[in-house]
């Protein structure tokens, strides 16, 4: 299928392992499933109830992506997709997923992406999510990211989600649920400007004896945005997590970061650090003493923060 | 050739006005060694920080190679080929090792480059050029990196302020061999504010700093007696120093 040239300028950025029509695909634009492809070991059904697909992964799976992009570039529009993902027992999978919104109008555009995840046992999962909005239009470019992930006995589940910029406002809410001897990792980076705003909710119960999480949020707040964090590590049975938010503040921003931890056995260890601080003097200084402006020093300092 | 002329800084404290470094005037020829020591308070950091632009003069003149620096921003000093390794170095979240001294080199550095820079201060190089340059570092290991972010470039004077603050033995050893070799090879000034006799020792010219101003400046032979006349593990007040010079 032929693609016109803002869908994909928004892909380049929003899938960033490269988007392509080959092997297994799927791609969502202006609420319309309009191509899709399998792999051998990866098969993909549109959902026939609601909208949405369904993507099956063998468990002979080993190192393969799927790409299921979405890309809105309709103004006004409104899409509510339900992914869900079924990944067999020892299967190994990158998922690279996301949303980029170019709005040109005056009319909100809006995407919710509502993701399940069903993993086997011994499975390694990673999934990628960008998620980003760009435009002229004085639209709003909306997206509400709900993501659910059940990770089986002995899994691996690495989450890296991203929201790059350009997006107004976003409610994000995440849960998990981890069994015996699963790992969870999520990184998550946020940067808001302008009037944006960002609230991330995240549950994760640890339900399996030594299961664990690392949960690591790192956000930068400019202009008169505003971030809420929320993230909550349940842990039931014997089980480590540790939740880390971290964030630059700037500007006029808000930011509120709830790290929550609640231990429901005595062999639950859970630890929380959170920290907002402004971009410090001495790191700017530093990198102006290798010959750079102050501004691109503050660049430089953002862009390995959030990397 | 870097030349100081009558430098001084005032600072308002508490409506009070506070001379920290007073008409301050000295020169650093090409290639040259001048090592800057003295009484903790003594003004030594401030000089160093008002060489490199991090603080602004309130009299005075800086001139580089021929050209007022005075007015000059930090960058604009770096430009000018002015390299400086902080005493207390700040720590990047996110910013690795090797990402970090690229950018202190302005250019992309490859592995070994990298891994001879951090083995030069003493760093077992393969083991740091991925970690970041954040909380998980030690001191010590945020000092010698600091170092090699100034040995990633070639500059015409480097200031090094207190290199051996936080350093273990073996690495300082393999420091001073850096320094020296750097001397040696007579392409960049050095600066260097320390309080340690083996670097001290090394200098072509020592300047020694009190209560802001110059106590006594000159050729190494002419200022190591008065700094060395006597023992050199014990001072003028009779207590051992391990090296360090006496504040009384």
């Amino acid at each position: 299928m032929n693609l016109d040239e803002t869908t994909k300028q928004v892909l380049d950025v929003i899938d960033t392992k490269g988007f392509k029509q080959e092997g297994a695909y799927s791609l969502r634009l202006n609420g319309m499933s309009v191509c899709h492809g399998n792999s051998p070991y990866i098969r993909i059904e549109k959902k026939e109830d609601r909208p949405g697909i369904d993507i099956y992964v063998s468990g002979e799976a080993r190192g393969e992506e799927v790409h299921i992009p979405v890309v809105m570039s309709k103004s006004g529009e409104t899409d509510i997709v339900y992914n869900d993902f079924y990944v067999e027992d020892g299967a190994d999978v990158t998922i690279i997923a996301g949303c980029g919104i170019h709005n040109g109008g005056c009319n909100d555009t809006r995407h919710d992406g509502i993701h399940s995840f069903h993993i086997g046992k011994n499975a390694n999962v990673k999934y990628v999510e960008n998620h980003y909005g760009e435009g002229e239009g004085t639209g709003s470019r909306i997206l509400n990211p709900v993501t659910k992930i059940f990770v089986g006995e002995g899994s691996a589940f690495t989450m890296d989600t991203a929201q790059i910029k350009g997006v107004d406002s976003s409610e994000r809410e995440t849960y998990v649920e981890l069994a015996e001897g699963a790992k969870l990792n999520v990184m998550e980076k946020l940067m808001t400007h302008g009037a944006q705003v960002v609230v991330s909710n995240m549950d994760v119960k640890l339900n399996g004896d030594n299961s664990s999480a690392r949960i690591i949020s790192r956000s930068v707040a400019k202009g008169t945005s505003k971030q809420i964090f929320h993230p909550k590590a349940i842990g039931c049975k014997p089980c480590h997590a540790h939740v880390q938010c971290d964030s630059i503040i700037m500007d006029d921003a808000q930011i509120s970061s709830i790290p929550e931890i609640n231990a429901q056995n005595v062999d639950a260890q859970i630890v929380h650090e959170a920290a907002i601080g402004r971009i410090n003097n001495e790191q700017l200084t530093k990198l102006q003493t290798f010959g750079m402006s102050e501004e691109e020093a503050e660049a430089i300092i953002i862009e390995n923060f959030l990397n | 050739m870097l030349q100081v002329e009558h430098l001084s800084y005032d600072i308002c404290e508490e409506g009070r006005q506070s001379e920290i470094l007073s008409d301050v005037s000295f020169s650093v020829e090409d290639g040259e060694m001048l090592v800057i020591t003295g009484p903790n308070g003594g003004g030594k950091s401030t000089l160093a920080k008002l060489l490199m632009g991090i603080n602004k003069s309130t009299a005075g003149k800086i001139i580089l190679n021929g050209t007022d620096i005075t007015e000059m921003s930090v960058d604009e000093r770096a430009k000018a080929g002015i390299g400086f390794a902080f005493q207390q170095p700040p720590r990047f979240k996110g910013m690795t090792v090797r990402r970090l001294l690229a950018l202190a080199a302005g250019r992309t550095v490859d592995e070994e480059e990298c891994c001879a820079l951090l083995s030069s201060v003493g760093l077992c190089a393969r083991e740091y050029i991925d970690r970041e340059v954040d909380a998980t570092l030690s001191g010590g290991e945020m000092k010698r990196i600091e170092i090699a972010t100034v040995l990633a470039k070639q500059h015409d004077v480097c200031i090094f302020d207190e290199p051996e603050a936080g350093i273990d033995l073996w690495s300082f050893s393999m420091l001073i061999k850096r320094f020296k070799k750097i001397h040696e090879a007579k392409k960049e000034s050095l600066i260097l504010i320390s309080h340690q006799e083996r670097i001290i020792r090394m200098a072509d010219r020592i300047m020694v700093l009190s209560g802001g101003k110059i106590k006594t400046a000159g050729k190494a032979q002419e200022i190591m007696p008065q700094l060395f006349g006597r023992e050199v593990e014990h001072c003028a007040c009779g207590q051992q120093k391990g090296g360090e010079l006496c504040e009384s």
